[in-house]
């Protein structure tokens, strides 16, 4: 159906029911499994908040939908998207605008007074204020017509004249004035208004929504850059910890070697009079397999490498019988430090200092690597023990020796590979992870959570790798 | 099945709470409210000592039901969860009544006296509604887990020799998880799900100042931005709220007025309790606080 209003978005039956199940699609499509189950129960809750608070909306929503934090998380960036762009859809669809009213006043307005206006709502963290005033700043500048038209550049034009920047900064400028400093998050919540009322703004002008994309894999990817907080990673890592620690209690073995429980095997014989007929066992620890982590910590993957040091050490937490090794040109065991350090930070700090792992040229060395490893370290290797190498297979052009590898995969039990690229990019330039795959047991891309998630899971499991 | 009263409105439930001394927020009230109204199972999950117990505690404090707590371990099992047959006691009946026959004696030693009610049974058999609080449930193992489906969703157990056993009264079920583990997916869709995490800053205060109301509302604030900057180092075991409040109490009988180098050095080891944690903090939170003023002579 043609309207007046240009091209028409696909805003679907009318109703709260039919948004919310297309927000439940689209949780869905970002891998939250939303059961039919859990859809009732939404719209059971929903029968008992008021819909008037937008929080208790939410909170009601996320109660029933989202199961754990990291759907959560997910929720929280789509619920957003998805209400506004609904709303927006269907503003469109009646032509309700608010054009016109919406510049009314910007004559009027004072930066300055503006500026504190805006400051002090920031700073009570007042919502709705936040909102207004956003509304009433763009006002201001497209009085001016300074729009650019790209929404994230106006932002940050917009921010820059009305002087407003984080903490330090804002003092040394203002000298005297001793003005509450301006918290980075409360900023970017001001900042977040501004963005809305600009893409609402946008919408409104031409009236299309822009079209709607599936949430960037780097959004949910692990800040895995050394610039990027640490506290980040770790926070990661210290959750898999404890799954690691919990990890193969789930799968016991039960065919052999196992102990009868008599207390169990008491009571299981009163259905037969006191006849033990059948017998009860003890469940079975899990055996802890024996690992060798070999790190790569060159210049290459040095945004990886925090990330997999932290992982490292996450795992030495968990497995008693672990040896880690780093290396780049040369090998370098450094288990004593993991076993002897807590801190994080105190480890990489020494494992960089005393490793004595780069020669020369500082660019990695796989096949010397390989070479070393194989003559000093493989007389311990037994089928039972498991080698896990973390690295992006990268030898800058160096001889791969990829037969000292196989030497290496066949003393140990299981051989695992960890690459911090994505498989796309395997093989390609100096990568020559074909060469080493073959060997290995498994060979898996690592760069989320997920990823590691599912690679604990091989290791501690006992699953055969797929593929 | 009777109905329990149920609160109106979340501001009545979250006024409910703080009446049982939890300062609740928003979403804890919130899905505590909508639990009781839809009489689903609550999962609570969070860091350790955010007062996940306390919310279920705090439930059957201000909903006015008895508390049935059934602590979970690795190896927990039904007999020691649900119900157990007293054999002792049923080898006893066997012997005492010689004289009877077999049908007798089979029809009287699975009868309900003869049954020892675990927490979960309890829960269910209770003639008064209850508040069933299953503490990290994540601690457990997979099958144990798929055993409570049965009683979470339909409020009923089933003995094989005695039929299904159905809940008298609705219980108000709330399970923590330290999330070690994750949760199998029928679990967690039966319940209603709730993030707890350390409070802001002015809700901890609040909190604070419950428990230990002579405490001065600076000390108060103070105490709570030390334990919010010792909570932002990587510990290995960060300071719960249980910890700001005994610290709270600690500074009250030392009779601190201010938190300075000397004070927090002399109870640090009230809100950090490793040894390598201790020194961390030591480090970094001590020498930000200030030297403490000697009185002039």
């Amino acid at each position: 159906m043609p309207t007046p209003y240009g091209p028409k978005p696909d805003a679907g039956p009318p109703g709260l029911a039919p948004k919310l199940l297309g927000f439940c699609e689209e949780l869905r499509s970002e891998g939250v499994a939303v059961g039919t189950s859990e859809i009732l129960d939404a719209f059971a809750a929903l029968e008992q908040v008021p819909w008037s608070s937008q929080d208790d909306f939410r909170e009601a929503l996320a109660a029933t939908i989202a199961k754990s934090q990291e759907d959560r998380r997910l929720f929280e960036l789509l619920f957003e998207r998805w209400f506004f762009r609904t709303a927006e859809a269907e503003a469109i669809e009646r032509g309700i605008g608010e054009r016109g009213e919406r510049h009314e006043g910007g004559e009027r307005l004072d930066i300055d007074e503006l500026r504190e206006q805006i400051r002090e709502a920031i700073v009570a963290g007042n919502e709705g204020e936040m909102r207004d005033l956003a509304r009433l700043a763009i006002a201001a500048f497209g009085r001016e017509g300074e729009g650019s038209g790209v929404v994230g550049v106006d932002v940050q034009r917009i921010r820059r004249t009305l002087g407003l920047s984080t903490g330090a900064a804002q003092q040394a400028e203002d000298g005297s004035d001793a003005l509450a400093p301006i918290e980075r998050e409360e900023l970017s919540r001001f900042e977040r208004h501004l963005r809305r009322e600009l893409e609402r703004d946008l919408i409104e002008r031409t009236s299309t929504l822009p079209p709607s994309r599936p949430l960037a894999e780097l959004d949910r990817a692990l800040p895995t850059s050394p610039t990027q907080d640490l506290a980040a990673v770790h926070r990661a890592v210290s959750q898999m910890k404890r799954r690691l620690a919990t990890l193969g209690h789930e799968q016991r073995g039960r065919r052999k070697g196992r102990t009868v429980d008599v207390r169990r095997t008491m009571r299981a014989s009163l259905e037969t009079g006191g006849v033990p007929l059948r017998l009860r066992y003890r469940p079975k620890r899990p055996r802890r397999p024996e690992i060798y982590v070999l790190c790569d910590v060159s210049t290459s993957v040095t945004s990886a490498s925090v990330f997999f040091l932290s992982v490292l050490h996450a795992l030495h937490d968990s497995f008693r019988k672990l040896r880690s090794f780093v290396f780049i040109e040369r090998i370098s065991e450094v288990t004593e430090v993991f076993e002897h350090e807590r801190d994080f930070r105190e480890i990489a700090k020494r494992i960089s200092s005393e490793g004595g792992v780069a020669d020369v040229s500082g660019y990695t060395d796989y096949g010397r690597v390989w070479l070393e490893f194989l003559t000093e370290i493989s007389d311990d290797l037994d089928p039972r023990s498991t080698v896990i190498v973390l690295g992006d297979a990268r030898t800058n052009g160096r001889e791969p020796h990829a037969e000292v590898f196989a030497q290496i995969a066949e003393r140990a039990g299981r051989l695992f590979w960890l690459n911090p690229e994505p498989r796309l990019y395997w093989n390609y330039g100096d990568s020559v992870m074909a060469a080493y795959e073959r060997h290995c047991d498994g060979a898996f891309e690592c760069w989320t959570t997920r990823h590691l998630e599912s690679f604990v899971n091989v290791v501690a499991g006992g699953v055969p790798a797929a593929d | 099945m009777a109905e329990a009263p149920k609160p109106d409105s979340v501001a009545e439930t979250k006024e409910a709470l703080a009446g049982a001394r939890y300062l609740a927020d928003e979403s804890a009230a919130l899905v505590s409210f909508l639990a009781q109204r839809l009489g689903k199972p609550i999962l609570v999950e969070g860091p350790a000592g955010v007062g996940k117990t306390e919310l279920a505690k705090a439930l059957s404090r201000a909903t006015d039901r008895e508390l049935v707590r059934l602590q979970c371990y690795e190896g927990l099992d039904e007999a020691k969860a649900l119900y157990e047959w007293n054999y002792r006691k049923q080898l006893l009946r066997i012997q005492a009544g010689g004289e009877s026959g077999w049908e007798e004696v089979h029809g009287d030693i699975f009868s309900e006296e003869f049954l020892l009610e675990r927490p979960l049974m309890q829960a269910i058999a209770s003639p008064e509604p209850v508040v069933l609080l299953i503490d990290e449930i994540d601690k457990t193992d997979q099958e144990f887990e798929a055993m409570l489906l049965e009683l979470l969703s339909d409020f009923q157990i089933t003995i094989p020799e005695l039929g299904r056993i159905e809940a008298t009264t609705m219980p108000l079920v709330v399970l923590t998880s330290n999330n070690s583990r994750e949760l199998t997916e029928a679990l967690k869709r039966r319940c209603l799900y709730l993030w707890l995490d350390y409070p802001e800053l002015e809700r901890e205060m609040e909190i604070v100042h419950l428990h230990a109301p002579e405490l001065p509302r600076a000390l108060a604030r103070r105490l709570v931005e030390v334990v919010r900057m010792v909570r932002a180092l990587d510990l290995k075991k960060p300071p719960s709220i249980a910890e700001s409040i005994d610290w709270a109490r600690t500074l009250l009988l030392m009779g601190a007025e201010d938190i300075d180098r000397e004070t927090f050095e002399q109870s640090m080891s009230i809100i950090v309790k490793h040894r390598t944690d201790i020194d961390l903090v030591a480090e970094r939170v001590g020498v930000k606080l200030a030297d403490s003023v000697r009185p002039q002579a």
